[in-house]
Parts: C-alpha cells; structure tokens; sequence
C-alpha cells in the first residue's frame, strides 16, 4: 500500500511538472506585451521598461518560468496586472467561496446519487426503478441556471428562506456562510447526483449478476444483506471516477451558477481576468485548477486501492 | 428415511417449461450424480432446491429436507435455511469469491449470518474449516484475499464456506469442471471425505460421466429438463435402459481411427523456443524480472502428422501455440514452417502466416455476430494475394461448408442462428478453406457437450481422410488427446517432459509427471462391451 501511495505520489509530481511547463509555454505564446497593453500605445520607452522590469518581464523565459514557478512554491503568484494586487490573495478570497461550494454540492450529489441509484438497481425493472431512471434523465437534460433560477423563484422568492443572490461571507459565522451557498448547491448538485445515481445503478446492477453475489445468496444472506455487504463497494469504483471527474467541474465550471447567484468565485474569476488579459491571473487559476485536478485524482486512485485489495498488491 | 426428497418438481419461467417431473433423492452420507449434458437442467435442479431460481420462475411440485417442505417455506425461512442447512458450492472458483473481502471474512459470513456462534468462536470454527479443506492458517491465514490463490485453492475456500456450519446437505454444480485434472481429484477426495466425515447428503451436480462412475452413489441422468433414467450406480453402469443414457456415455469414451499418417519430411520445425514475460518491477527502478512461460521447447511435426499438445493450465501451451501463429514474438530459438522462419526480423512473417489456421476453444466468442456465414468463413481469404472471387468464392463456401456437415444454403445466416457444435463446425471450414499446410486445434473440443465432441471428432477424422490434414492439437483433456493424435507432448512449467507414440505415452507414461496426469484424470468404466 506504501509503495503504491508513493508511486501515484511520483506520477502526482511529474504531472505537475509537466502541466507547468505547458502552462507557460502556451501564456507566452499569446501575443501582447503585458506591460505595453496596460500602458497603452503611447507609453514611454523607459516607463515601459521600469513597469517590465516591476512586473519581471525583463529576464530571459527559462528565468521567468522558474520565478514563477519558484513563486508558486512559496505561496507567491505574482501581481495582477490590471488590479494591481498580489494574485494569491485575489485567488485565495474567490477559493473560499469556490472550495466550499464545490464540496457542498459534491456531497449532496453523492448523499442523493448512493441511496437513489442502489434503490433502483435493487429494484430493477420495476416501477421504482423506472420513476429513478425517468427523473435522473431529466436532471441530466435541464440545464443547472434552470434550476438555479427555479429555486430562487421558490424559495427565495414566494418562499423568503434564503436569499437570491450575493455570498454573506465566513466572518459572520459558518451557517451564514453555508446558508447562502445552499441554494447554488443544490442547483450545482442536481444535474450531477442524476449522473452519479445511473453509474452507481448500472455499477450495481453488473454487479448484482456476479458469481460471488449469488454465492452470498447461497450462504443464508437475503438479497439485501447481499447487496450491502457484498454489493456495493464493489460497485464503488466506476462511481469513483466519476466523483473525481465531477468534483473538478464544479472547482472551476460553476461560472454560470456564480453568475445567476452573484457569487465571487473562482470561475467569474478566470472570466474577468480573460476579459481583461490580465495573463497572470489567468496563468496562476489554471494551474492551481491543474492542481486541484490533479489531486483529486490522486485521492481517487488511493480512495481505489481501499476499496480493492487487487489494486494494493499491484506494484 | 432420506435427507432431501424431490417430487414430480416441474419449474417454469415466464411461461417456458425448464424442469418437467423431476423426482430424486438423497440419504445422509449419499452421493447423487445429477448428470446431462447442457440445457438438461441439472443446474436448475439445484438452484430450485435452493429455491434460488431466476425472477419469474414458477415451481410446482414437491421439496422435502427431511420434514421440512422447502415450497412452503417463506424466503426468510430459506434465507435460515441456506448456508446452514443446505451447502452449495459453484464451477467458477475464479469469480465466486468476493474480491475484496478476505477469506477468513467470508468463511467466518456464513457463521456470522446465522448468529450461530459469537465472532471468537466463528473465527476459530473458520480456521478449523479452512484446515480440514486443506489450507492451514499458518500457510494461508485469514487475511489473503482471494486473488492471492489459485483456482484449486479458491475453490476449497468455497467448500470451506459451504461446510463451515456442517450442513446436512451439499450441493455442488460442476465444482471441478473449471480445474485441471490434478486439482480435480483433490478437490473430489476432499469432497468424498467431508461426505463420509459429516454423514451429509451429496448432490452433485456433472457433466462428466467418469467423475459420475468414480464418485456417486446414485445417478439421475437427465436430458431436457425430465429424468430419463435413475438408479443406483452400479447398476445403472450395468444395465443402462435409455438410449440417451447409453448415448452418453459412449460418447463420452468415443473413439476415432484416423488413417495412417503419411511418412515424411518436418513441416514445422520449433527449436529451443523461449518465451518470457516481463513481470512488474518490485521496486520503483528495479530490473524488472521475467517470467519463463516456455522454455527451450524444441520438436518437429512432420506433415501429415497429427500431434498433440497436453498439460495444464499455465503450463505454457496457449503461450507456445502463439509464438508458433507469430501473434507473439519469442526471445530466443526460431519456428520454421516448411523451411522458413515465422518471424523474420520481429516482423510475423505473412507468407507463413497463410500456411497455417486455427481453430479456438470458445464457440461463441470467436466470431463477429454481425457478419454472415459467407464472410466469416472467407476471411483467410485475406491472406492471400489473389484471392477467389464471384462463383469460384461460392463453390468454395459451399464445398467447405458441405464438407464440414452445414449446407451450402447456411452461408447467408449470421452465427446466432447455430449450436455450440455447429459453431465449431463453421470454425473448422473457416480454417480449412484456404488449403493451410498446418491446422492448430487450441482446445477446440473443450467446450462442447459430450454427444457433439464426438461428432466433432468424427469429422476430424473424416476430413483427415480427405485432405491428408496435419495439425497441432492442443488440449488438457487426456482421453480426446488419445484418440485423435498420432504423437503427443506433454507440457509442464514450459518445458516437454515426456514425447512419444499417443498410445505408448499413455499405456506406459515414463515421466512422473506425466503418470500423476493419467492417474489423476478421472476414468470411464469400461461399458464399451457391456453397451455393445
């Protein structure tokens, strides 16, 4: 098990490295010279080289790439250009709206998706089952700004229960935080709870058919002593995958929801800063969202070898 | 008094009649045999004492374990009932063991399931269990997981499972049909003993009548989901009435006589192969270390010669019959067919690829279900330069078809439309049609019932005789070896330990290896005479 933690550890890091690279690789291609944009056509050849030389432009590409990257390490992104500001501190301000939002919604995905999809699978072909799969496809098909904007109508506005818009901020304690995230919670986490509850009932139900189901059967357990205890972390690794696919998404493509909710997160963020050019902003989200992905698929290759022993022994 | 009576159990799904009037029964400390070949129901027989039969199955009739009527049962009744009561072990030990619980955990379920005594104990009792099955816990504690086994081990697991409350009765469908012929006979010793020791009912579940002849007391022969015969095994051995009965067993012990093989030059040549395979690295930047799955195997098969491959599974024989097709390259020694190398450069050499075809084991996955019998059969036609077109390509389907036993009009049928057997029949013509100097035969009768193997050895025959054939025939199945080679090879860790004349291997094995193989495989008694 240490040996494969260290392993995936080593894949983690290289993939960092090699993300990096094609990170600034692909920012320095763009056209444009950051501190002529933002001084206009008319800038001064030597304001020009004193703003180049503020911003570190004026080192050679290998140097900038490791002050960057140096940077990073040590917590420092650099300063927006159009803001003026440390970037850290812009992206740690929107992270504290993102990150949470993104593992609320997550967990009400899974806490609706496990107990819907292992209803249906237990009762496949039948009208329970039948009713799931009829929601879950509808909640794949609406779109999330649609259910966002009906759960404002409802209970923000004929019911006053939560507000419609705007993020209260953690300083005025952490239910007031959470309450004003439920609403894009829930809008982010339906959509993707449908997903989740048709990979974990169609998981199950392959599972359900196995050799080792039916010899559970055969040692006195009932068919739902089987599928608890035989079934479901079987079942678990697909539905993994795609816990670890969906937490990225909503790190970084809640934009819509942020929108509809004015709230300040990451993905209105990286809009604003792409808007405006302003490259290291946008140079420093992508690759803490390359981070974030890449982490998180880390955590779901060892969230496996828990699950399956199979995974452990290979080395 | 007997332990399990069954009555007049018919059994329907959806309509569709599976079991009609089936009547046995067991005493403690019986073995029956429920025997037949595929879609006889035997394995439904089981499942409905289990009362573990697919959703909409409808059963009529009657189920008594001792005083106890098992249709009156409630299913938490049954649920009491199984794995307590009544036992069940399956074929497939590779998939009936959950794979990421350990065995200890599973062996302890069934204790722990019936509250039948507290976890100390259980554990204790699974221990016990998995000692009296052969795996003692200082060699194979409770924390392995079944992947960490081998398919003999796995399915002592089983037993030790399907034991571990002492049943009254055991039901086991085919528990050895997935091993090879020396693990068999462990596992049925095991399963005599545990009879004998706990005094419990037997019902096992075959196919193959020698395992029947050598273990049960009773056997229950049946075919279509009805009983034809039933009785005590010796007499039944003695005085079979059925037709299909005596069908059965002579097809069991069929026996082909192939012509004369012609004397004369090597037609394929293999020397001093090797094989490795690249095992993972222990450790991050070890060398990595190689598995020798062949290893320095050399021998001649001359043309016209039938010579045949045996031993058992991981022995090396799939990995050989794969170098000699230059699907996979070797690391040392070469192939020749007629003279030239089957890789040249680590290129497969196309000019000799088209000399040779093969014929698998798997009727059912070997062909693409979307395309007609016409295509399937043509497409060695690929291999040639200038392939046969318009009516010289139909009289070739037709005349390969018609010699394979199919009729010209089959061509245009897709192969959902045919048995097992005459799968295999359209494999063999899709081997035959472009004239292959070499045919390999990689367990091609296997997975077939006994009545159609023998007609499929029959048509090897047949068409030995007709286009002076020369193949490789691999197989693990002794008794099939015997009859339809000239010369056989035993296999074992990737070297030949013992060749010879096919009759002088078998009536006076040198090796020892080769001895335990012939002992180990089960025997048919000699009825030959009798049913004559």
């Amino acid at each position: 098990m240490l040996r494969y933690t260290l392993k995936r550890l080593i894949s983690l890091m290289i993939s960092l490295a090699v993300a990096s690279v094609v990170i600034f690789a692909v920012i320095e291609v763009a056209p444009g010279d950051p501190a002529s944009f933002m001084l206009g056509v008319n800038a001064q050849e030597d304001t020009l080289a004193a703003l180049r030389a503020e911003l570190g432009l004026d080192v050679t590409k290998v140097q900038r790439y490791l002050n960057w990257v140096g940077g990073m390490m040590v917590g420092d992104f650099g300063t927006s250009y159009t803001y003026r500001t440390p970037v850290s501190q812009m992206i740690t301000d929107r992270l504290w709206v993102s990150l949470p939002l993104a593992l609320y919604a997550l967990t009400l995905s899974t806490a609706i998706a496990f107990p819907v999809g292992i209803y249906a699978a237990a009762r496949r072909g039948r009208p329970g089952d039948l009713t799931v799969m009829g929601a879950t496809q509808l909640g794949i098909a609406v779109p999330n700004f649609w259910f966002a904007m009906m759960l404002v109508l409802i209970f923000a506005i004929n019911l006053p229960w939560f507000n419609a818009g705007g993020f209260a901020g953690w300083d005025k304690g952490f239910w007031t935080g959470m309450h004003s995230l439920t609403l894009p919670a829930i809008a982010l986490a339906l959509p993707q709870a449908a997903i989740l509850a048709r990979v974990m009932r169609s998981s199950l139900l392959d599972i359900l058919g196995e050799d080792f189901m039916r010899t559970a059967r055969a040692k006195g357990l009932s068919r739902r002593q089987a599928l608890w205890r035989h079934g479901v972390r079987n079942a678990l690794i697909p539905v993994l995958t795609i816990i670890g696919l969906q937490f990225s998404f909503l790190l970084a493509g809640s934009i819509i929801i942020e929108q509809v909710f004015y709230l300040p997160g990451l993905g209105r963020l990286v809009f604003q800063a792409i808007s405006a050019r302003d490259l290291i902003v946008v140079e420093s989200v992508v690759m803490l969202l390359v981070f974030a992905v890449i982490t998180v698929n880390f955590l779901v290759d060892l969230a496996y070898a828990a699950v399956d022993p199979r995974l452990r022994s290979r080395t | 008094m007997s332990l399990l009576e069954v009555n007049n159990l018919s059994l329907s799904i959806h309509g569709t009649g599976i079991l009609k009037q089936v009547s046995l029964s067991i005493a403690p400390g019986q073995i029956v045999a429920v025997t037949g070949e595929s879609g006889s129901g035997k394995s439904m027989t089981a499942l409905a004492v289990m009362q573990l039969s697919p959703n909409g199955a409808e059963i009529d009739g009657a189920l008594q374990l001792n005083d106890l009527s098992l249709l009156n049962c409630s299913e938490a009744d049954m649920c009491a009932l199984r794995g307590a009561s009544i036992g069940m072990v399956f074929q497939e030990p590779m998939t009936a063991l959950n794979p990421v619980n350990t065995i200890g955990d599973q062996v302890m379920e069934t204790i722990l399931i019936h509250k039948a005594m507290p976890p100390k104990q259980a554990r204790a009792r699974a221990e016990e269990v998995l000692t009296r099955v052969g795996l003692p816990p200082d060699q194979f504690p409770l924390s392995r997981y079944p992947h960490e086994l081998s398919g003999g081990q796995r399915q002592r697991v089983v037993i030790a499972m399907a034991i571990a409350l002492r049943p009254k009765l055991l039901i086991a469908d085919e528990p050895t049909t997935a091993l090879d012929v020396t693990t068999q006979a462990q596992i049925l010793e095991l399963l005599k003993g545990l009879v004998t020791e706990y005094n419990m009912g037997l019902l096992m579940i075959t196919h193959d009548l020698a395992v029947v002849a050598d273990m049960a007391d009773q056997i229950v022969v049946m075919r279509h989901g009805e009983v034809v015969e039933s009785g005590a095994t010796g007499h039944i051995l003695k005085h079979m009435q059925h037709p299909y009965t005596r069908m059965l067993f002579e097809a069991s012990g069929h026996q082909v006589s192939l012509p004369e093989p012609a004397k004369s030059r090597p037609l394929l040549e293999v020397t001093n192969v090797i094989r490795d395979y690249r095992l993972p690295r222990k450790r991050l930047f070890d060398t990595p270390e190689h598995h020798r799955a062949v290893d320095h195997v050399s021998f001649a098969l001359n043309r016209g010669e039938r010579l045949g491959l045996v031993g058992e599974s991981g022995c090396g024989k799939s990995t050989l019959t794969k170098a000699i097709l230059g699907l996979e390259d070797v690391q040392g020694g070469t192939i020749r067919l007629d003279g030239q190398l089957v890789f040249s450069g680590h290129k497969p050499n196309l000019a000799v690829r088209r000399k040779m075809q093969v014929v698998f084991q798997d009727p059912y996955g070997s062909f693409n279900p979307r395309h007609r019998v016409a295509r399937l059969v043509t497409e060695p036609f690929y291999l040639l330069d200038s392939p046969p077109t318009g009516s010289e390509r139909q009289d070739r389907i037709a005349e390969m078809l018609t010699a394979v036993g199919l009729t010209p009009d089959d061509m245009g049928k897709y192969i959902h439309e045919f048995s097992g057997g005459q799968r295999q029949r359209i494999a063999i013509a899709r081997a035959l049609i472009i004239r292959p100097e070499l045919i390999l035969f990689d367990e091609a009768v296997s997975a077939l019932d006994v009545s159609v193997r023998a007609q499929i050895l029959d048509l090897l025959a047949e068409l030995c005789e007709a286009y002076d054939l020369t193949y490789l025939f691999i197989s693990h199945d002794l008794s099939v070896v015997r009859t339809i080679t000239d010369r056989v090879m035993v296999m074992r860790a990737g070297k030949i330990v013992e060749e010879g004349d096919t009759e002088s291997v078998f009536s006076d094995p040198q090796h020892q290896y080769t001895k335990n193989l012939i002992n180990a495989a089960p025997k048919l008694p000699d009825i030959g005479q009798i049913v004559a």
